[in-house]
């Protein structure tokens, strides 16, 4: 692979990326009013309701918006990783899907670059939702923020990865609001964004459970770790290993039909 | 395939002189049990349009999807400009423009970002892109549309644009999948013209495929596939003259429907 043509090729899939989510200007208010009605709403009511002890990575006593931050960023980078797949699926039914891989550069690059645009488009949101939240008074370390953007990188591509197998799977654009709703707010809910573990596990030990088995708890306990300057080697490893298997998932859903007694439809014409 | 005797020798083939750009041998695709194509063998040669005519659901656009490597089969081999696709995916793909036939330009984006897009994914430095952009446009009588929303355009507009995507780094080979869907006379005058002057003066190796008889010219060299078998291949008079028909209408109808009736 020529490293020129594959750089080129990756900033104009980056710059088609970021122009679509600027042209899309509901898509931008969106994504920035979403976590934000979290944060101002529904954290506004908790504050006074829950009462959040010392627990990793804090070292002090903290206020309900400031333990749900984390999840929040991950609430952003799970609606985008959901929105870079509905876009893939849009783009394979509108066809331009088959323009990119028809391309001359290997598969796995030209997804790999697909997906690393829609996480850095993923990331200008988290901080311009921080820095919203900042002048909001939720008090966050700002030592973390520059630390966390590596994590940002990895937990972006863990969710896109996780898009794009979806995206490979679906085959008509009808069916991915049901997918979505299906799959992005269990996710949500079932994980350590709202409560803490052992809050959910004194509501209940099955759903604590549930919590522990969702790659979502990890992307954003990495996360919070992250932003306070401390090494979380479990979650990390989950991120990891849930990104190299919908990485490599999404890469068997996308590639070509093999013509054999197996193989399945994938479209034709005349 | 030599449809008289059932041998399998590539399509085109006859009295060619150099290495064709684009080889097919062999090649069968099955969407689960259903046979798409079956032992297809062709050759593309340079300065030449193919005209790969057939029915609807002939296997046309299968063909196109294995060529560009969208599908991937395990009996036969596809060699472009002397690369095995199998082997050497980037490489082979690298000497092939293509004009699908369903639009696949991004409506959002202005005529001259769709091709800088596309150029920049062929590996086209950016001076480079934007001066063959510039000649492209010119081409195409489309100058003045550089900073057009794409969805703003007409179908025909449309149409030239990819015609131009296609040609951005001067492809060896292009493919055209029914490129005159939904077009209108005027257009697709333009664009059969367009498309064998690209052959004759650029020495660009074409195959087109339709269903349309009137979009094949004396000249060109032929195929016609029916039910994913290549069922006729030659020069157009002499694929005319082998079928017993007095033109090619005629003989497309005798070469598909005595097929149809052999299988029905």
């Amino acid at each position: 692979m020529n490293a020129a043509h594959a750089g080129r090729a990756f900033l104009a899939i980056l710059w088609r990326e970021l122009l679509r989510f600027v042209q899309q200007r509901e898509r931008f208010f969106a994504a920035l009013v979403r976590p934000l009605v979290w944060l101002l709403v529904f954290a506004a009511g908790f504050r006074a309701t829950l009462g959040l002890s010392i627990i990793p990575p804090y070292e002090t006593y903290i206020t309900y918006d400031v333990y749900v931050v984390p999840g929040l960023i991950g609430l952003i980078q799970l609606f985008n990783g959901m929105q870079n797949s509905l876009s893939m699926v849009y783009d394979r039914e509108m066809g331009s899907m088959r323009v990119l891989l028809a391309t001359p550069l290997p598969r796995g690059y030209l997804l790999f670059a697909r997906m690393l645009s829609g996480t850095a488009v993923s990331i200008i949101q988290v901080y311009a939702f921080l820095a919203i939240a900042a002048l909001c008074g939720t008090e966050m370390p700002p030592s973390g923020l520059l630390p966390l953007l590596p994590v940002l990188v990895l937990t972006g591509l863990t969710l896109s990865a996780l898009g794009m197998f979806l995206s490979s799977r679906i085959r008509q654009l009808e069916n991915f609001a049901g997918v979505m709703n299906f799959l992005i707010f269990p996710m949500f809910f079932m994980s350590s964004a709202l409560y803490p573990l052992w809050r959910v596990r004194e509501g209940s030990v099955w759903l604590y459970e549930l919590c522990r088995f969702n790659p979502f708890t990890y992307i954003v306990e990495l996360v919070r770790s992250t932003l306070y300057l401390q090494f979380n080697a479990t979650a990390l490893a989950v991120v990891v290993g849930t990104l190299v298997l919908f990485g490599a998932l999404a890469l068997i859903g996308y590639t070509p039909a093999r013509g054999g007694p197996a193989a399945g439809r994938a479209g034709a014409g005349g | 395939m030599d449809a008289a005797s059932g041998r399998s020798e590539p399509a085109g083939a006859a009295a060619q002189d150099g290495a064709p750009v684009l080889r097919v041998s062999g090649l069968s695709y099955a969407y689960g049990k259903t046979k798409a194509l079956d032992d297809i063998a062709l050759d593309v040669h340079p300065g030449r349009v193919t005209a790969l005519l057939g029915p609807n659901g002939a296997g046309k656009t299968t063909l196109f999807s294995l060529v560009t490597g969208l599908f991937d089969s395990r009996q036969g081999e596809i060699e472009i400009a002397g690369q095995a696709l199998r082997k050497a995916r980037s490489r082979a793909l690298a000497s092939l423009g293509i004009v699908f036939q369903a639009q696949t330009l991004d409506l959002d984006l202005t005529v001259e970002q769709n091709l800088r897009y596309f150029a920049a994914l062929r590996g086209l430095p950016g001076r480079a892109a934007r001066q063959r952009i510039g000649e492209l446009l010119a081409e195409i009588g489309l100058d003045d549309k550089a900073r057009a929303k794409v969805r703003t355009l007409s179908g025909g507009q449309r149409r030239r644009v990819e015609v131009a995507r296609a040609l951005l780094d001067r492809p060896a080979l292009l493919l055209l999948d029914e490129p005159s869907t939904g077009l209108d006379i005027a257009t697709r005058r333009w664009l059969v013209e367009h498309i064998h002057q690209l052959a004759r003066d650029h020495g660009v190796a074409v195959l087109m495929a339709t269903h349309l008889t009137d979009e094949v010219m004396p000249q060109d060299d032929l195929v016609v596939l029916n039910r994913g078998r290549i069922v006729a291949a030659g020069r157009v008079d002499a694929v005319i003259a082998r079928s017993g028909a007095a033109d090619l209408d005629a003989a497309f109808t005798r070469l598909t429907s005595a097929k149809q009736a052999e299988t029905s």
